[in-house]
């Protein structure tokens, strides 16, 4: 209904002049050009370097090397190995959070003494600086001598699990879950408190049963706020970084690196500029590949304003 | 001309695009004082020791004034990258800066930092003949002094007397890395959470490759031979290897793969762990942050020998070095030569405690009184360590290399940083010693030859 509302408004607006749109565009310009000058500028200048050969620390001016940084980035061990553990890692904590912020969502969506409290406590992961989580999960609840987790399993009797080194990426996962779970709640939430007590009620009088209700009325309505928490969840995991450095410095043997990790070791540690631009440019072109599809996805939600 | 000094210039804007963030805060001219007042910027390490000199620099000021000094302080991994792409670009941020002796010759050999002879020679209270010479060694190029050493270090044994004891082991002053490996089971004790060793299990080539390399060394197996042909297979480094791995893994820490020596000092202050393998500068530290129980039971001993019997100490020194670009070398010289003197060093241990100096950089130092007192259990092995160290022979076989825990080529950081990670994965059981091994040689045989090292 509202889309029509908006397909008049557009129509009934009256026919600007070029001189017209141009005085509406033209404050808008700066802003444009700043934009364009910040993103556009760096994203040339990677493109540039990916094609040369400069290694900082040997010496030697740039030169022009044509695809060989393309060429050793598809041989390279690493980068493949990288990939994969962006996609576990990025696609395993978008699956743990949705799970854990619908069930956290349902939860917090009854009524109950100190549900404001409650809802305010459960949001405050997302705001600790990823730094400080780290630090307190890597010594404060997976170090198998002075954390928690090691704790628990030592009063249970036990033997304590050495989750950096065994399971690094389930701990990551674990970590980034927690830091990320408030986040998709926040939208379900919402989306639980938009659904249609209308036809919940009606399927109440239908014989409908609570699991039921979830199925046919509830989930329907929650599609696109999942899709939705699922878009930005990926598009920020997709950027881990200081969580990989403090707990785990990408290891061992790189399960831990994912391709940002790995960039950074690449551009400075060992100052091979050539190589990380070209990392660079293959791993945004992989991330528009799979971000693609899901933006079109979204897209279509505002589109449609729910299907 | 014009072509480089126009890369010079994308060099510095693709560099800060590269790493917007890592210095946002450190104003590049800070300078603009009044009346002939001179600014100098000093990049430094976060390490206890360079926060005290921050603490002290008020007496910099009262004895030299008109200069101010801007400090930009950052944890030693941030450092590197953010000094390394100041003078590589020649941005001129940093007047001083402290750089590890890895990487002194490299930079001098590009040119990134100033000569500091000149000065060193005419500055005659600061006293150039007092410095200890595999130090001054290690952070000059042919014989030119390039960054004034504010402190060095090598490697020794870190044991708790009380529990060796108890388990009836003794560790004597020269131990063999078998009798620590007997003491580590001995004393290792799970019942009560204390693990017989800890080792250096993070990846890093200034982690748990420095640990590790001269273990290497002991056993007898090198780098790279004379013709720059990689030695990772070999049958001494291979023993090596599988010798640390195992007992990382037997006696070691749990979850060794996540510790580098920040969590080793920790585990060992707590009473964690019976023995620790590391920097000879931790003693200090590991003293000071002890509880109660563990304090007065730390007893030091040299570095462990393998079958090769090579001594293991490393040697290390983090200088400071006047770059290139600054434009106040002569007040940078002022600078340095304050913080690396012998007054400074008196001045440490009285404002700031005798556990908090930067040692092992002059022969002076271990004549202070008051600091041979509060350093009587290491101070001895610390100097003795630092003589027996030999850069240019580290090991039985000749190498064309310098460098004890480290492979003095700027390829090293990216070979060592790959082998670093595939150790780790040895020590956390995802792939054998054979495996890790094996993909390093490939890897190092790439680098090198890639690099030109290697026909």
């Amino acid at each position: 209904m509202s889309t029509m509302t908006m397909t008049t408004v557009v129509a009934a607006r009256p026919a600007m002049s070029r001189h017209e749109k141009w005085a509406r565009r033209g404050p808008l310009l700066p802003a444009l050009v700043f934009t364009l000058v910040l993103t556009q500028i760096p994203f040339a200048v990677t493109l540039f370097l990916s094609v040369q050969r400069w290694l900082l620390l040997d010496g030697s001016v740039p030169s022009f090397a044509g695809f060989q940084n393309y060429l050793g980035v598809f041989q390279d061990e690493v980068f493949w190995k990288s990939t994969g553990n962006t996609v576990v890692m990025t696609g395993g904590t978008t699956i743990a959070c949705i799970l854990l912020g619908l069930v956290l969502a349902f939860l917090l969506n009854q009524q109950f003494p100190g549900r404001g409290i409650a809802r305010t406590l459960a949001i405050t992961p997302f705001f600790v600086m990823p730094v400080a989580v780290t630090l307190f999960w890597k010594s404060a609840m997976f170090d198998p001598s002075f954390g928690l987790l090691g704790f628990f399993s030592r009063s249970l009797g036990l033997p304590g699990v050495n989750w950096l080194s065994e399971y690094p990426m389930a701990a990551l996962v674990m970590l980034l879950t927690w830091r990320f779970v408030p986040f998709a709640m926040l939208i379900l939430l919402a989306g639980l408190q938009s659904a249609p007590q209308d036809q919940l009620e009606a399927a109440q009088m239908d014989g409908a049963g609570p699991f039921r209700r979830f199925l046919s009325v509830i989930l329907p309505h929650l599609r696109p706020f999942i899709e939705l928490a699922a878009l930005l969840l990926a598009m920020n995991l997709i950027q881990t970084f200081g969580e990989i450095a403090m707990l785990t410095a990408g290891g061992p043997a790189y399960g831990t690196t994912n391709i940002t990790f790995y960039i950074y070791l690449k551009a400075f540690n060992a100052f091979d500029f050539g190589m990380a631009s070209a990392l660079g440019v293959v791993a945004l072109i992989l991330t528009i590949a799979l971000i693609l599809p899901m933006l079109r996805l979204l897209s279509g939600i505002f589109k449609t304003e729910g299907r | 001309m014009s072509q480089r000094t126009w890369k010079k210039g994308l060099a510095a804007t693709v560099a800060g695009a590269l790493s917007v963030g890592v210095l946002a805060g450190c104003s590049s001219d800070a300078g603009g004082g009044e009346g002939g007042e001179v600014t100098i910027n000093v990049a430094l390490a976060a390490n206890p020791q360079m926060k005290t000199a921050e603490s002290l620099i008020a007496d910099f000021d009262e004895k030299i004034p008109g200069i101010t000094v801007t400090f930009t302080t950052l944890p030693e991994n941030d450092l590197r990258p953010a000094v390394t792409k100041d003078v590589a670009t020649n941005a001129g941020q940093f007047d001083v800066a402290m750089i590890g002796s890895y990487e002194v010759p490299i930079w001098a050999d590009r040119g990134w930092i100033a000569p500091l002879d000149e000065y060193a020679s005419k500055d005659e209270a600061w006293n150039e003949g007092d410095l200890l010479q595999p130090i001054v060694d290690i952070v000059s190029k042919d014989d030119v002094l390039y960054a004034a050493p504010f402190y060095g270090s090598s490697s020794f044994l870190f044991y708790r007397k009380d529990l060796a004891e108890k388990a009836g082991v003794t560790i004597g002053e020269n131990p063999t890395w078998e009798e620590v490996r007997a003491a580590a089971a001995a004393m290792e004790d799970e019942a009560a959470g204390i693990s017989g060793i800890c080792l250096r299990g993070l990846p890093g080539w200034g982690q748990n490759l420095a640990s590790l390399t001269t273990v290497i060394n002991t056993f007898g197996g090198r780098w790279f031979d004379e013709d720059w042909q990689p030695q990772l297979t070999s049958p001494e480094t291979t023993e090596a290897v599988q010798f640390y791995v195992d007992t990382l893994r037997e006696y070691g820490q749990p979850d060794a793969a996540k510790d580098g020596w920040e969590g080793c000092l920790q585990q060992f202050s707590q009473g964690k762990t019976a023995i620790w393998y590391d920097d000879t500068v931790f003693a200090g530290s590991a003293i000071d942050q002890a509880v109660d129980e563990v304090k007065p039971n730390i007893a030091f001993a040299m570095a462990p020998t393998g079958p090769a019997e090579v001594p293991s100490g490393w040697l290390w020194s983090w200088g400071l070095g006047i770059t290139k670009s600054s434009k106040n070398k002569d007040a940078a010289w002022k600078f340095i030569s304050w913080v690396t003197s012998e007054d400074y060093i008196a001045l440490a241990g009285e404002e700031a405690g005798w556990d908090s100096i930067p040692p092992g950089s002059r022969a002076s130092t271990y004549e202070i009184p008051e600091y041979l007192e509060a350093a009587s259990s290491y101070a001895d092995l610390t100097m003795r360590s630092i003589e027996a160290a030999d850069p240019k022979n580290p090991t039985v076989d000749p190498v064309p290399y310098t460098g004890v825990q480290y492979v003095q080529i700027p390829e090293f950081v990216e070979i060592g940083d790959f082998v670093s990670q595939q150790i780790a994965g040895a020590i956390s059981g995802s792939q054998t010693v054979e495996e890790a091994l094996d993909k390093s040689q490939a890897f190092a045989l790439n680098a090198v030859k890639d690099a030109g090292y290697l026909k």
